[in-house]
This record gives C-alpha cells, structure tokens and sequence, in this order.
C-alpha cells in the first residue's frame, strides 16, 4: 500500500477521533462554560488533523495550499468565536458551575 | 506605499486562489486587486511602520511551534477529562493584571489562552483578563505567566 495513504489514513482518524471526543465533552460537561472547552479546542486541533491529512493526499498543489489557508483561518476564528460566546454569556451574568457549593470564589 | 504593497498582496492571493492565467481571469484579478486596496489599503498595513510589523511576523511565526505543542497537549488534557468516568473538573474564573500595550498582545494572548490547555478567555478589558478555567493545575500555570512572557517577547519594545 502506498505509504501517502497510509499517512491519510492516519491523520484523518485522528481528526475524527478529537472531533468526537469534543461532542461527546458537549454532552457531558456541566455549564455552558465548560462545554466551551471541548468546542473550543478539540474542534480546532480535529479540523487541523483532517485538513492536514487531506493536504498529505493531495501532495504539493494549490489545493493543498488552500487547505493550509483554511486551516490557518480556523486557527484564528474558532477561538475568537469561542471567546465570543463566552463572553455574550459573561456579560448577561450567566454564573459558573461549581463543584462544592461556597467552597471556592 | 501601503497601497503598492497591498495591491501586490491582493494580486498575489487572487492569483494564488484562481491558479488560471487567462487574460479575462488576470485582467479582472488586477482590476478587483486595485479596486480592494484603494477602499482598504489602510487596515492591512495600518499607520505602524513596515519593519515592525515584519519583526513581529518572524517573532510569532518563532512561537508557533509552542503554541503548536501546547494544543496538542491541552487537547489530550481535554481527552482525558472528557472520558474519564468521574470527570475530574473544577471550573473556576480567574483574573490577572492586563499589562500589554498594543492591541497585537491581547489578541495573540486571548487566542493563546483559548487553545492551551484547560483555559478559556472571557473577556479582555483595558485593566484584566478574565478567564474561566477547567482545573486547578491549568489556573496555576496561566498565573505562572510562562505565556505572557512569551507573547510580551513578541510584542517587543514599541509602544504602537
């Protein structure tokens, strides 16, 4: 089997498996802020494995450079996005979950 | 100045995405090229001057494979959390002194923060940022200030 494909495979599986490790953190997590975590960071990392693994297929074209502005462009937004929903959320006075009630401010 | 440059860089992405070289593709290319950096030939390069701004793209280019690094590990930090049958969670909001002084800083932070492990940025004001953190060990190592540092370095000396 071609060693290119074999690499793909690789990085594309990896994506997916960060990509659903993030929704299930959605599910999971307590408070509208924790679940900023995964959606925050797992998506941009899943994003960046599956592109980068799509870029591996394609080898060096100008496909391939349009998947790197993509993921570049992921990079940026997906975190403001994230800092823009939080922030929404923080400003009407939405209140963080806690573990022990009182224990800790 | 700023205009040549950003008519060149318009060029350069047009022809970059296009990949095509007929004469109606380039010709539009260098009309819409024209047209955009006559509108906004001020917000690419801004009023700074040009070897700050190339200084500053070298520095941060020099942090990404850090910040590469951190993703990578506040990503299995996450994996961890997420799967491990008891959660090991304890949000809590922290808030520490804003001291960078141009706009560049806060954003190259507040992403920063919002990629490393355990970390969400909240909100950024003129005097601190407010950060929702998912454990104790991530709030102590954002007070630690290893990345404020690094993006201070980024920023360099000058004020604008």
């Amino acid at each position: 089997m071609d060693i290119r494909a074999i690499i793909t495979g690789i990085l594309l599986a990896l994506g997916c498996f960060f990509i659903v490790v993030a929704s299930i953190g959605i599910v999971r997590f307590p408070d509208f802020y924790s679940r900023m975590h995964p959606a925050g960071k797992s998506d941009t990392l899943g994003q960046l494995l599956v592109l980068s693994g799509l870029m591996v297929y394609e080898g060096f074209s100008l496909v391939s450079v349009k998947l790197l502005i993509i993921i570049v462009f992921i990079f940026i937004v997906n975190p403001t996005a994230t800092h823009a929903l939080a922030k929404a959320a923080y400003v009407s006075g939405l209140k963080p979950w806690k573990k022990e009630k009182g224990k800790n401010d | 100045m700023s205009f040549i440059l950003t008519a060149s860089i318009m060029f350069a992405f047009w022809i970059l995405l296009s990949g095509e070289f007929s004469f109606i593709l380039i010709l539009s290319g260098v009309f819409s090229s024209l047209l955009v950096s006559y509108m906004s030939h001020d917000l690419l390069i801004g009023k700074g001057d040009i070897k700050l701004g190339l200084t500053r793209t070298i520095r941060f280019i020099k942090y990404l494979p850090w910040l590469l690094w951190q993703i990578v590990l506040a990503n299995l930090d996450l994996v961890y959390r997420t799967l491990h049958p008891k959660m090991p969670i304890n949000p809590r909001i922290i808030n520490f002194k804003n001291d960078f002084k141009t706009d560049l800083g806060m954003v190259i932070l507040a992403n920063s923060i919002t990629l490393t492990p355990g970390t969400v940025t909240i909100e950024v004001n003129e005097n601190e940022f407010i950060v929702h953190t998912i454990a104790e060990e991530a709030a102590q190592s954002l007070i630690s200030g290893e990345m404020q540092a690094r993006v201070k370095k980024i920023e360099g000396e000058h004020n604008v």
